[in-house]
């Protein structure tokens, strides 16, 4: 195998010098995730859940949707990497392996994208003057 | 080793062999409680956002699905959700509050400080309580302003 060209190392399961991708993505997103994780749970149980018109009040405002906007990128990163570990760890069979990780990105970049987008319709209803769920 | 079957191998240490150690189960524990959070708290948290966004009736439905259905003549369906909604919602707290303690704790390790022995196991049981802690906190508050307001 020799010490060839990074091609050449990647083919003999060597070192391409992106070993810690993975893990420091998933430590900066872990960051985010404390911040604007910790600042929604508190949210939840500050606002009173199950009044739809505070709730829409709230998740309207500019700064809170912006906030709400970047929790879920931050999320659906942070366990998109988490659940592939767990897929590579304990998913056995090559086949079904890879299925579970097309699933996987489905549901992280899907999930995003339904959240981000349910977000930006409450944030812009009013501007757009639309009812809660026009749009 | 000829005449081994492939059954008769020794295997790899796995759950049922390990002597079970604070150490391991927080590292379990970190494992599952994300886990969890991903799909059950990832689903739940679509499910209520695209409720809030799509309206008051939407939001209705979600709140009497899953917390609590004011109706008089509440189905069974509602009856069983609502309950089941509750456990939900309140292990997920508790899975927020163990990753996060948890999660902090692997910041510390990954500095490459809290590896002695009786610090290790000392804060690996310190995670454990602390999650249950806030848990109980939290949900003695919510139940607590429930019933006197």
């Amino acid at each position: 195998m020799g010490n060839g060209t990074r091609l050449g190392r990647v083919r003999g399961l060597g070192s391409s010098h992106h070993g810690s991708h993975h893990w420091i993505q998933q430590r900066l997103t872990a960051l985010g995730n404390i911040l604007l994780v910790t600042w929604f749970v508190v949210s939840m149980f500050r606002l009173p859940l199950t009044d739809h018109a505070a709730v829409l009040r709230w998740a309207s405002n500019p700064s809170v949707a912006l906030a709400l906007i970047l929790m879920v990128a931050s999320v659906f990163w942070h366990l998109r990497l988490g659940l592939q570990v767990m897929i590579e760890d304990y998913v056995h069979g090559e086949a079904t392996r890879i299925l579970s990780l097309v699933l996987l990105n489905f549901y992280a970049i899907g999930g995003a994208a339904y959240g981000i987008f349910a977000i930006v319709r409450i944030a812009l209803a009013p501007a757009a003057g639309l009812a809660p769920g026009g749009m | 080793m000829a005449g081994n079957q492939p059954g008769a191998r020794p295997r790899s240490p796995h759950l049922q062999v390990y002597k079970w150690t604070p150490a391991m189960a927080v590292s379990i524990f970190h494992r599952v409680s994300g886990d969890g959070l991903a799909i059950v708290g990832g689903l739940m948290f679509l499910w209520w956002l695209g409720a809030l966004a799509a309206g008051p009736d939407a939001y209705a439905a979600f709140v009497a699905c899953v917390w609590h259905d004011p109706s008089p003549e509440i189905g069974t369906f509602h009856q069983v959700t609502n309950i089941l909604g509750k456990v939900v919602v309140i292990g997920l707290t508790w899975a927020f509050f163990q990753h996060l303690f948890s999660g902090l704790r692997h910041f510390v390790l990954d500095t490459g400080a809290g590896y002695e022995l009786k610090t290790n196991k000392l804060w690996s049981i310190l995670i454990f309580v602390g999650a249950i802690a806030a848990t109980v906190a939290v949900w003695l508050t919510v139940f607590a302003e429930a019933l006197n307001g």
